[in-house]
């Protein structure tokens, strides 16, 4: 777990940022809106490989994260707090697996990956609110279970 | 509003949204990421749970978290009521009514607990995770499209 006092000396002003977090988050939403990434048809004939749109958004955005990453080291850029911008390689272990194919489950049901989840909602698909429940139920299984479980 | 017929083509969208990665590091020092939200809800909910996955929580640098979420919740809106000609179909009919509600909340629960055992969800592993060439994230990414995968050609005659 992350040691309080230091990530509090880290980050004097967190607050400051979360204007331009929640714009960032307004700019997604309108994306996952937008270009129908929140359809459960497009998740659903993703799963069923009747067309290649959904892999070809995920691909570019991975590219354009890539590059533009690449870009931000090359050019040394930091945040606008004026510290380096790290990134903390997300760790092994066996949980990722079992996590990862349970997720895949629930994405291919539901027709939304978490982030589409909080479009659905604003977009006035109330019955999202259903999968936002079921999401928070199973956060709370896996804080209970997370001292059992392999990790 | 001008606005381009929706759904925007996929290389715009593909690049816009993968855009945020570095907007999300330059703008506000932060590794995108969505799923961690849950955790942040569930900890600001019982900030002294018995549990250490809640307790533990650094709830103060989490905030961002549901920050980010009450953005995409407003952007969903936008998109929907203000840069839509008619509103998106996102769930179809088939979700109406007890069973559908009973398949949203079984399937909301495999992720809201697969993403945390996982540690992030097409976000903060296929997106960010990948991007940055983590090896986890790649494993993780193939997990989901195989528990995906499974479930549409599997079970799908109880399930669609």
């Amino acid at each position: 777990m992350t040691d309080f006092r230091n990530s509090r000396s880290r980050t004097p002003s967190a607050g400051s940022h979360h204007v331009s977090v929640f714009l960032i988050g307004v700019y997604l939403g309108i994306l996952f809106i937008t270009s129908d990434v929140a359809s459960w048809n497009r998740i659903h004939a993703m799963f069923l490989f009747q067309e290649a749109r959904m892999y070809l958004i995920i691909g570019t955005a991975i590219g354009t994260s890539m590059v533009s990453m690449f870009l931000l080291r090359r050019l040394r850029v930091r945040t606008v707090g004026g510290r380096p911008i790290r990134y903390e390689p997300k760790p092994w272990h066996r949980g990722v697996a079992i996590g990862g194919l349970l997720f895949g489950a629930g994405w291919a049901i539901t027709g939304a990956c978490p982030g589409p989840v909080y479009a659905q909602i604003g977009a006035g698909e109330l019955r999202a609110l259903w999968t936002l429940a079921g999401a928070l139920l199973g956060m709370f299984a896996y804080a209970v279970l997370h001292p059992r479980l392999p990790h | 509003m001008p606005s381009l017929p929706v759904p925007w083509p996929w290389w715009l969208s593909g690049i816009l949204i993968g855009l945020t990665v570095p907007l999300l590091f330059v703008l506000a020092g932060r590794a995108f990421g969505i799923s961690t939200s849950f955790q942040q809800i569930g900890a600001m909910c019982c900030p002294r749970s018995r549990f250490d996955y809640l307790r533990n929580h650094d709830r103060r640098q989490g905030m961002w978290t549901v920050v980010f979420a009450a953005g995409i919740v407003t952007g969903g809106f936008i998109g929907a009521k203000l840069l839509s000609a008619e509103p998106p179909s996102l769930l179809p009919d088939a979700f109406h009514g007890i069973g559908g509600a009973v398949r949203l909340l079984t399937g909301g629960f495999l992720i809201g607990f697969g993403t945390r055992y996982a540690g992030g969800c097409t976000s903060g592993h296929s997106i960010t995770g990948i991007s940055h060439l983590n090896v986890p994230s790649l494993i993780a990414t193939l997990c989901f499209f195989a528990g995906g995968l499974a479930v549409t050609w599997g079970a799908a005659r109880f399930l669609f």
